[in-house]
């Protein structure tokens, strides 16, 4: 029974990678027209002066938040760890007991 | 392998027999269908009148929501007389039994579509029929992508609580590749040129997407059903 | 707990009190100035997410395959960390993307694949805690199709307009960026490894205290 349930999933991979294979090859034939990605940074000077944003401020919310979002989970695994150990200890008690 | 075509059948066969006593889930789904056409011709408008260019989205978002509806409601019925229990207590081959409820919402779905392609393509005059083979099978490709997904996570579901909202909360994001395939492939088609390459593209990806998924539902149905 | 991992701890908010300063060091990019700085976060978090999500992935596949409990502990705890990642990744690439692209957000494929995954593990975390009993296994096949599902939304998005940077852009750093890129790639590294043993240790522990409970009703 083992074997043959491993025989089948033998076949059905050979059967997904043919098919994939031929879907690979139906995709290759046809390169669909792309509008070309930018490389690397590309500078966005062209908007007029008023609309340029100030970075700093931007720059600096991003690594604030990344801080604040950090500490808050350490901080809540810190809570419920230290809860967790508690009630393992009187657990631990309570089965020495018996 | 014949004991497995065999299984498949018999459970399709007694999922399509029930439902054809009272008609209830393929009648009220299909109207679900229909009215969400309705609700999105009314939504997106342009210049008081509705936007043509949306008829492909229109029909794949149509029958996400009709095929996440029939989902919830035929295993909704197999918990309710607790047949799917039974079933898995059955001595057969399990992936069998995911493969017959898998058909049987296709051919739920197939018969929504059947009403949904002529529906949208007269209100929105998108013209359909201009390349009927391609439509066959995007519907077919993107159709059983959802649909292989959606059956394994409602057979999951059955069992669990808040199954309702957890349905399409799990469904949705997985299917998006499906949905965009199906849109832009349907989109390529309804084209003043039908834009048959561009089709074929994404045919191929929703050909992909259903072997991956159907394997790993396959793989996955057995484990997950059982305690 | 703390004696075991405070001296990793240590390092790891060492490293992170350096990053500013080794990131304020780091030389301007040419063309976006000081926004471009965000990268130093932005970049290493995103690829953690990445990780992560592979890690929860395979985790949650041993555990359905294999039946292993330990297993399915790992992949919360990853699950856990690919949301919190992702959270960090879909807010500084927004504020970095306003002032250098203009806008807000763009529905190209870096980002949509990167929300979509995002989504995928959020909807993971639902179903653990409110699908009810059972609901391990849902959440490990929900892990499992969501990696699988990774190339395929990368690729299908792929072919609309794409306006992020290529991860080519990595090589052609200069010498100044580099060192504080893998500075800070490092620094969240390790800080990833820490997170994931910590998480995965409450999850233990959570699991002793019932097997505890179930011992002492007998």
């Amino acid at each position: 029974m083992r074997e043959a349930i491993e025989m089948k999933r033998g076949l059905v991979t050979v059967v997904v990678l043919l098919v994939l294979a031929v879907g690979a090859l139906a995709m290759a034939g046809q390169p669909p027209a792309t509008p070309a990605a930018q490389e690397g940074f590309v500078p966005v000077n062209s908007l007029p002066q008023a609309e340029q944003l100030p970075a700093a401020p931007l720059l600096i919310a991003a690594y604030a938040f990344v801080w604040v979002a950090l500490m808050m989970y350490v901080w809540f695994l810190w809570r419920r760890m230290t809860r967790v150990e508690r009630e393992l200890a009187e657990l631990n008690r309570r089965v020495q007991r018996r | 392998m014949k004991q497995f075509v065999r299984v498949a059948w018999v459970v399709m066969r007694k999922d399509l027999t029930v439902e054809m006593r009272s008609r209830e889930i393929v009648y009220t789904t299909v109207f679900f269908a229909a009215s969400c056409v309705l609700v999105f011709a009314f939504a997106l408008v342009r210049e008081g009148r509705p936007l043509e260019d949306a008829a492909a989205g229109i029909l794949w978002i149509s029958i996400a929501f009709a095929g996440t509806l029939g989902l919830g409601r035929t295993f909704e019925r197999e918990r309710h007389t607790e047949t799917l229990r039974a079933l898995m207590l059955a001595p057969s081959d399990r992936p069998a039994i995911y493969v017959g409820k898998l058909l049987g919402i296709l051919a739920l779905l197939a018969v929504v579509e059947a009403v949904l392609v002529p529906m949208i393509g007269v209100l929105f005059h998108a013209p359909f029929m201009r390349s009927p083979v391609w439509l066959l099978v995007l519907l077919f490709t993107g159709t059983l992508g959802f649909a292989s997904v959606g059956t394994l996570f409602a057979a999951m579901l059955v069992r669990a609580r808040s199954r309702d909202v957890l349905l399409p909360v799990l469904l949705y994001p997985i299917t998006i590749p499906v949905i965009i395939a199906g849109v832009r492939g349907t989109a390529a088609i309804l084209q003043a040129t039908p834009d048959e390459p561009m089709a074929r593209f994404w045919a191929a990806l929703l050909l992909f997407f259903d072997v991956v998924f159907v394997t790993l539902s396959l793989w996955t149905f057995e484990p997950l059903m059982t305690e | 707990m703390s004696r075991v991992f405070a001296p990793l701890a240590f390092v790891v908010m060492a490293l992170f009190a350096m990053a500013p300063i080794i990131v304020s060091h780091a030389p301007y990019e040419q063309t976006m100035g000081l926004v471009q700085k965000v990268f130093y976060y932005h970049v290493p978090s995103a690829m953690l997410m990445f990780i992560s999500a592979f890690v929860c992935g395979i985790a949650s596949a041993v555990f359905l395959f294999k039946r292993s409990a330990a297993a399915d502990r790992v992949a919360v705890a990853a699950g856990e960390l690919v949301v919190l990642f992702g959270i960090i990744v879909l807010v500084t690439g927004p504020l970095w993307a306003r002032k250098a692209w203009g806008v807000w957000w763009e529905w190209d494929a870096r980002l949509t694949s990167s929300l979509l995954l995002w989504m995928i593990f959020l909807a993971y975390l639902l179903v653990r805690r409110y699908g009810g009993p059972g609901s391990e296994k849902l959440a490990g096949a929900m892990a499992l199709f969501g990696m699988a599902n990774v190339p395929f939304v990368y690729v299908s998005v792929n072919y609309w307009r794409t306006i992020h940077p290529k991860t080519s852009v990595l090589m052609t750093l200069g010498p100044g960026m580099r060192s504080a890129f893998w500075f800070c790639t490092v620094s969240f590294g390790l800080l990833y490894v820490l997170l994931l043993t910590l998480r995965r240790r409450l999850e233990d522990q959570q699991a002793q205290v019932e097997r505890l409970y179930l011992t002492l009703e007998e």
